[in-house]
């Protein structure tokens, strides 16, 4: 399994680096990737039906508990199945798409790798790595929706589709965290186990949120469907697998692969049940609005979704198999459309579909596929669609108490869904054709064959639902926890209210098909209402948070380096300030200092008059000047306490910084005085508790009793190991010697500093 | 273990300033022996590395006295690693440089200085002495100052003002606590100051010299509220400088927060608190800072500030996993900041601009640079399994596991952030066609494309290096976290520390 996933990143590597190789027939032969795998998932087929589980454990970062451990179940192998088959469709298709554009090689790289993080997505049983091929899934469709990059429109849709994924997406990894903390294992097979754990446990409202905001961005729920509409900006083949059949579904997948782990209990079922009940109505009500043939099938996609997971919340062992089944209808008859579109759209220029009129007088094979993925989504008789929605109705039906809500709902959905089938499936094909289209024409079959394939694969599983029942669709509800249903599907239940509905349905969509004729007109009546639309609200919280960034950044950081001082020593004395007078007894004793001898009243008092000149000086020439008399007094404190070589070492590196900042400032402009009365005194104030602060602790710190062992070891040995009768010398160069080697160095520095910046000629610099 | 061979890396660092000092002007040869010497350097670190992960702790008594007594270096698995990482970086900027830098800059002493300032990182990693760290401080400051002002004009001079008169402060701030901590203790040896600093009684005034060091080593890491000089000086240096910069010179503030609050002050929970709170702040601050910008290096800049909060959250955290956690994310920062700057350097050549508006179409025009700037990019937003992601894992882990949700939704928002203003980068400078000229504008002259081919490589070899280091780190996350794992197990229990620099007996006596 592992190099099933690898392959298509080792491919995509090749295709990314040596792209441009990529002509003629040569793409077409890329698709052998995904053929190859769906076969090697197919030979899974006989082993899961008999219940068997495949494992696959490789050590990755063992000391994190992360391991490359894949897993094949009933429902790993149905999304397997589906991103290896519909991607070989998709692959074939996108040969003759894109037939001649120059990043063809490209796009085919990005199809891989989107297809390897999916396969990533739905065999790893460790969650972590489970997650970072949901994140390569997010990166892939980044890249795919922004393919035709010189469009603005797809790079911002792009952005705003990883924008909502990648953000759910880091929420769904802190939900992992928490769920592998509170279980001890990122393996999902080791969790089922602590399943009644983590239900108990105080913080499972948040785990489902974390999971929730991840699953639900991806799978375009609501309020977070805007991305996908705007997703459909990618080349069509690529709307088909990832914006559609797959990585959508990938936030399913994982509901599912939860429900026997978090599920039944009443916080679970219920938030799905709202947010998929209402993105199912949400979606199927938008989508018969719409007059873009990809607008359309994107809305009744988000339906679909919202359908699932709907279904996932109702919970009951009915719900799974309906929704199992209506996962795989979906991706035949949805993909399908889309691939219908896009050949539409390649050979006629168009998608509005209030134009595209008789085409199948110009391409009867594609009307074929059309009508049979039309009647899919509607749900008539003989095709898996009309098994699915019965499924869906049984499912509503015996869901309990709401029951009659539920199946209502659905009901609404489905009929809204068929007309956007019919509206994207049929309406293209019939009446008479437009003069403008008359000169359309087929195109290579690589395009209508498999949409057509799509259509006959729903027809024929319709026909034989049994060979899906004990094969595939029975082993996926046990994976989901359901573990003693035995499936039997079956086209034909008898009369019963189930078919009552369903007929309903098809009947209610047929007349809605008749009466609403798609328009511009109600496209913009409904535009209306976009100034109350999730995504309306989403974008107004994120200009709100770029003008709060935009003061904040200009108030903490406004050009001034004083304001800046003043914010770090406020800071300062706040943090440190209310630390001291919290946490210390403050004594301030005097008596054990030595007397202050003449000198130092001397030199202090320089000191003080140095300090005065440079906070009132106008001129930043004289403020520097009396800073550096400033460091020459200190240099008088070290003579007078017995240290000249310090001394002097300090004297030479005071004037050459003084040198150094006197040729930096001369570039500077002139020195602005602030007039602000206010400001002085908030400065003058800070700057006072400051020294005040410092103080105090130095003080405070003379109280201590002073552990002498260094400085006597280094008066006792200066002379008998040091050879040296000056103590402070002997430190300096012998027993800390490394300090004075370093301290030499930064004077070299900073003489070259101002050497070269006495020397250069600006004129050198570029 | 005792050995000479640990101050190596300074030394070398050192003696290849010295000699370039005396090739002035003759920058081919400078360029050439710095080179080399970068590169003998990092088989150094390795060997430093390796010697350490094996036989442990490693140290070099200075002048041979005793310690306490003398100044000890100190090489542990993190300090080795520090030095090592920083010596990838450095062969990398090393190599950029020659292409990368101005002949006048090189004239005018670039190398030397370059060098000086690897020897102050290198000690300030290796030093086992508190006051000898303030002293490789200086160094660090006062070379990247000269090369921020060597041959610059007016916007650089005006950021080296600011840089260094807020690092200045904080010299200031780490010298008073320095002068405090040896009033309470007679010691400036760290070990020692382990043990002494147990004993003393009055905690209050031990926390509050604690707490002098943080805002000293936080001004130089860039935390909130201290971080003002960050954004104020990365954009206007050349991009080789900008990426020592960004790739090191906060890392020297995190590396010296982590040695001081687990082996002297060991935090108590007024500390983490306000560790956690500021490691929030600076998450947001840098994350709101990083929205705005519409310079690409400026944007950089406050990412760095951003992503020096997943570090300071490890501390604020304090457990073994949050601090691997943060000890893995500095890892994978040096170097993936480090090469942030390098990619917008050729960014810079080929486009004549840092503003994103006005930047476009790389893809078109630098498919196969882009791919590998892409990948540079992922990396730092933390794409899994790239580098940035894993050290995240543990830092959710111990939030959750302290209950520290804030930090958390914290940590969701800067990552949140961060990926989506490199996907707008990336939408803008690289997909974007590029916009069409103002009038009076004159045409920018593709600076990269007209460089020699071997000029080309020394400036994309340095930038595929790194990226593969981050690949690697990426892929092979187990070693780097097991690595991590260690470090932080020994910052947990400082004792092998102590009794490789005072000897065994140090920790019976008391």
């Amino acid at each position: 399994m592992l190099l099933a996933i690898l392959s298509g990143f080792l491919i995509a590597i090749c295709l990314l680096f040596l792209g441009k190789q990529l002509k003629g027939n040569l793409p077409l032969a890329v698709s052998i990737l995904p053929i190859t795998l769906f076969v090697y998932f197919c030979t899974f087929l006989p082993g899961i039906g008999e219940g068997q589980t495949f494992f696959q454990h490789i050590p990755w970062i063992p000391s994190m508990g992360i391991h490359l451990d894949f897993k094949l179940d009933g429902l790993s192998l149905l999304f397997s199945l589906l991103i290896t088959g519909i991607g070989s469709l998709v692959f074939l298709y996108s040969s003759s798409y894109l037939k001649g554009h120059i990043y063809i090689g490209r796009f085919y790289g990005y199809l891989c790798v989107f297809m390897a993080s999916m396969l990533g997505v739905v065999l790893s049983d460790n969650l972590l790595v489970l997650f970072v091929f949901w994140e390569l899934t997010a990166i892939s469709s980044f890249f795919l929706i922004g393919f035709n990059n010189d469009n603005e429109a797809s790079r911002k849709s792009s952005l705003l589709a990883w924008a909502i994924t990648g953000g759910g997406g880091f929420f769904l990894m802190a939900g992992f965290i928490l769920i592998g903390n509170v279980s001890g294992t990122y393996s999902l097979q080791e969790m089922l186990s602590s399943s009644e754990l983590l239900k108990s446990h105080f913080l499972y409202a948040i785990m489902l949120f974390l999971i929730f905001a991840g699953a639900f961005t991806k799978s375009a729920q609501f309020p977070f469907h805007f991305w996908l509409p705007g997703a459909m900006k990618a080349p069509t083949p690529v709307s088909a697998y990832l914006h559609s059949a797959t990585m959508v579904k990938a936030g399913i997948y994982l509901i599912a692969r939860f429900t026997p782990i978090l599920g039944n209990h009443p916080y679970w079922n219920n938030t799905l049940l709202i947010v998929g009940g209402i993105t199912m109505v949400y979606g199927a009500f938008h989508s018969i609005f719409r007059i873009d043939l990809k607008g359309i099938l994107a809305y009744s996609t988000i339906s679909a979704l919202g359908i699932l997971v709907f279904l996932l919340g109702i919970g009951t062992h009915d719900a799974l198999l309906a929704a199992s089944v209506f996962i795989l209808v979906h991706a035949f008859y949805k993909a399908g459309l889309f691939l219908i579109a896009g050949v539409i759209d390649h050979e006629t220029g168009t998608r509005d579909v209030s134009q595209l009129a008789g085409l199948r007088k110009v391409m009867a094979p594609l009307a074929i596929a059309g009508g049979l993925a039309a009647l899919s989504s509607a749900g008539i008789p003989l095709t898996l669609s009309f098994v699915s929605k019965d499924l869906i109705y049984e499912a509503t039906l015996n869901s309990g108490n709401s029951a009659l809500l539920f199946t209502l709902i659905a009901i609404l959905t489905n009929i809204f869904l068929s007309y956007s089938g019919y509206l994207a499936g049929i309406k293209p094909f019939v009446g008479s054709l437009p003069a403008k289209f008359s000169e359309v024409h087929l195109p290579s079959g690589f395009m209508w064959l498999p949409p057509l394939f799509l259509g006959l694969g729903g027809l024929l599983f319709g026909l034989f639902p049994s060979l899906l029942d004990s094969s595939l669709i029975q082993p996926v509800i046990h994976a989901m926890g359901a573990n003693d249903t035995v499936v039997s599907l079956k086209l034909w239940h008898g009369f019963n209210t189930v078919l009552m509905l369903s007929a309903l349905t098809i009947v209610c969509g047929i007349i809605l098909y008749l009466i609403l004729k798609p328009s511009l007109k109600r496209l913009n009546a409904i535009g209306k209402l976009d100034s109350f639309s999730p995504q309306t609200i989403f974008m107004s919280l994120a200009k709100g948070t770029k003008f709060i960034a935009l003061r904040y950044t200009k108030f903490m950081h406004n050009g001034f380096l004083r304001s800046y001082l003043t914010k770090i020593i406020f800071f300062l004395v706040c943090l440190i300030g209310y630390y001291l007078i919290r946490n210390v007894d403050i004594q301030l004793y005097t008596d054990k200092h030595t007397a202050i001898s003449m000198y130092e009243a001397i030199v202090f008092s320089i000191m003080i008059v140095a300090i005065f000149t440079i906070v009132f000086s106008p001129s930043r020439f004289v403020a520097i000047i009396s800073l550096s008399v400033m460091g020459y007094c200190m240099c008088l404190f070290f003579v007078y306490y017995g240290a000249p070589d310090l001394a002097m070492t300090q004297f030479t590196i005071d004037t050459l910084t003084t040198v150094l900042f006197v040729l930096v400032l001369l570039k500077l402009p002139p020195y602005l005085r602030i007039k602000d009365k206010a400001a002085q005194v908030r400065d003058g104030f800070l700057a006072g508790a400051f020294g005040i602060l410092i103080s105090v602790i130095a003080l405070q710190v003379l109280n201590e009793p002073t552990n002498k062992n260094i400085s006597r070891f280094y008066a006792d040995n200066a002379y008998l190991l040091g050879k040296g009768k000056n103590v402070v010398n002997v430190i300096l160069v012998d027993f800390r010697g490394y300090d004075t080697l370093v301290e030499i160095t930064v004077l070299t520095i900073a003489a070259i500093g101002v050497y070269s910046m006495l020397k250069i000629q600006s004129s050198e610099i570029e | 273990m005792t050995s000479n061979f640990i101050i190596l890396p300074l030394l070398l660092h050192m003696a290849t300033a010295i000699v370039l000092m005396f090739l002035w002007k003759r920058i081919t040869a400078q360029r050439i022996i710095s080179v080399i010497s970068n590169i003998v350097i990092l088989i150094v670190g390795i060997l430093l590395f390796m010697q350490t992960w094996k036989t442990g702790i490693i140290t070099m008594q200075a002048g041979n006295w005793p310690a306490p007594f003398g100044i000890t270096f100190v090489a542990d698995v993190f300090s080795s690693t520090m030095v090592l990482f920083t010596s990838i970086s450095a062969l990398a900027v090393s190599i950029y440089s020659t292409v990368g830098i101005n002949r006048a800059r090189m004239k005018y002493g670039y190398f030397p200085i370059f060098h000086f300032l690897f020897m102050g990182l290198n000690g300030a990693f290796l030093t086992g002495d508190v006051f000898n760290l303030y002293v490789w401080f200086e160094i660090v400051i006062i070379s990247s100052f000269v090369l921020m002002t060597l041959g610059g004009k007016k916007p650089q001079m005006e950021s080296a003002i600011k840089y260094v008169a807020m690092n200045m402060l904080a010299s200031v701030i780490f010298l008073t606590a320095i002068a405090i901590l040896y009033g309470l203790t007679g010691s400036l040896n760290m070990a020692d100051l382990s043990i002494k600093i147990a004993q003393i009684e009055n905690r209050g005034l031990v926390n509050i010299t604690g707490l002098l060091f943080f805002i000293g080593f936080g001004i130089k890491s860039a935390v909130f509220p201290l971080y003002y000089w960050l954004p104020s000086s990365y954009h206007t240096p050349p991009s080789a400088i900008a990426a020592i910069f960004g790739g090191l010179l906060t890392k020297v503030g995190i590396y010296a927060l982590f040695r001081f609050f687990t082996l002297i002050f060991i935090p108590n929970e007024f500390i983490t608190t306000a560790f956690s709170l500021i490691a929030v702040a600076t998450l947001i601050t840098g994350a709101l800072g990083s929205i705005i910008k519409r310079d690409m290096r400026r944007m950089f800049s406050y990412l760095i500030v951003c992503h020096i909060g997943f570090m300071i959250a490890g501390l604020g955290l304090f457990t073994e996993v949050a601090l691997a956690g943060a000890l893995f994310y500095l890892f994978h920062d040096i170097i993936v900041k480090t090469n942030l700057f390098l990619v917008s350097g050729i960014i810079y050549r080929i486009k004549g601009t840092m503003n994103m508006p006005k930047l476009g179409g790389l893809y078109a025009e630098y498919p196969k640079l882009s791919l590998i700037m892409a990948i540079v990019f992922f990396s730092l937003v933390g794409i899994p399994p790239l580098s940035g992601f894993w050290p995240k894992i543990n830092l959710f882990q111990a939030g959750f596991f302290g209950g520290n949700y804030l930090l958390i939704v914290a940590m969701i928002i800067a990552s949140f952030v961060t990926l989506y203003v490199i996907a707008k980068m990336w939408t803008e400078a690289f997909w974007k066609t590029a916009p069409p000229l103002d009038p009076d504008e004159k045409a920018y002259i593709d600076g990269f494309t007209v460089l020699r081919p071997f000029s080309k490589l020394l400036l994309v070899f340095p930038v595929v290096m790194l990226m593969m280091v981050s690949l690697y780190i990426g892929f092979g996350a187990e070693n780097i976290m097991v690595i991590s794992k260690h470090i932080a197990a020994q910052m947990m229990d400082t004792s092998p520390y102590i009794k490789a620099v005072l000897g065994n007996e140090a920790l019976n006596i008391q």
